[in-house]
């Protein structure tokens, strides 16, 4: 039994250890080149089967190689809400200053994300549609998600106090999460013109090449909010710890 | 806009690519460019302000 213990003690990770600025700071820069060089191939990969590889979808023609961007930043932009509403709570519960810090680093490539998944989708809604946008509960609901990403992001930016700010953003953030499930569940609770999910547990009947593209594509886009969160969070580590000894012994500020 | 329709329907490949994906890959590199300025921004104030610092501590002793 001690053996065990020991075994596991070796090889537990100590997570508490990364909920601190001082050592997540360290942590992120290793990450980010791994996350940005698998984002930059996957893109490439996804992006090739997608246009090449996929047939042609035999009721909307080449008009629905949109899917494979609409769909994965449609999924990033709910997820990344999640996550920094997650953060957000973590950070006014508990006071931990790193997870206000990485709601603040989320929130634009959330908001960034939405704005590319109401855009590709009015483009795809066009020759489909034949309009552009229509007030349907789908994308309704993921209109009030990118004014939630740019009120979370006003809110912060309009309190000067940074600790006071995180807070406030924080409930916003919380509040706002109820938008997440109306978004995800719209197309079933409401008659709406936006198709159902494409894949369900259940199975699909996608062709294998468009899952694979679509699929690889999603893996892309997470890969590629790691790395832009990340950058973006050890600025603000930067920001707001630099009267710190630990940030002024850092390599690239003794430069 | 009929014009508009006639050619997204004789050109869907064209309309997808630089529609969408331009557009997103665009946003991308402009996310990407606006990160990697923040952080060359904020080390530059860092480095000014502990340079500050270095100075009225010199001026102080000397």
């Amino acid at each position: 039994m001690l053996c065990e213990f020991r075994w596991s003690d070796d090889l537990a990770i100590n997570w508490f250890k990364y909920s601190a600025p001082t050592t997540f700071y360290g942590l992120a820069g290793k990450l980010i080149p791994w996350f940005a060089f698998s984002a930059a191939i996957l893109f490439s990969i996804g992006l090739y089967i997608g246009f090449f590889v996929a047939p042609m979808d035999a009721q909307q023609g080449e008009f629905y190689r949109i899917i494979f961007i609409h769909v994965p930043a449609s999924i990033l932009s709910m997820f990344l809400y999640m996550i920094m509403a997650g953060y957000a709570a973590l950070g006014l519960i508990f006071n931990t200053r790193l997870s206000a810090m990485m709601a603040s680093a989320i929130a634009p490539t959330g908001a960034l994300f939405a704005v590319i998944s109401l855009w590709t989708g009015a483009l795809w809604g066009k020759p489909m549609w034949g309009a552009w946008w229509l007030w349907d509960a789908r994308m309704t609901s993921e209109l009030i998600l990118l004014f939630l990403y740019l009120g979370f992001i006003a809110l912060h930016a309009s309190i000067d106090d940074p600790r006071r700010a995180d807070r406030a953003a924080a409930l916003l953030a919380i509040v706002g999460s109820v938008n997440v499930p109306i978004i995800y569940f719209s197309v079933q609770w409401w008659n709406t013109l936006h198709q159902g999910s494409t894949i369900k547990f259940s199975g699909t009947t996608m062709h294998v090449a468009m899952q694979q593209a679509l699929f690889i594509m999603l893996v892309a886009c997470w890969f590629y909010a790691f790395a832009v969160a990340l950058t973006r969070v050890r600025s603000i580590i930067l920001e707001r710890e630099r009267n710190t000894t630990w940030i002024t012994e850092l390599p690239e500020v003794k430069q | 806009m009929i014009s508009l329709d006639i050619w997204m329907r004789e050109n869907p490949l064209t309309y997808v690519w630089f529609g969408s994906y331009a557009v997103a890959l665009l946003i991308f590199a402009t996310e990407i460019a606006m990160v990697r300025h923040r952080r060359k921004s904020t080390l530059q104030q860092i480095r000014l302000m502990r340079d500050a610092e270095a100075d009225s501590k010199d001026g102080n002793t000397a």
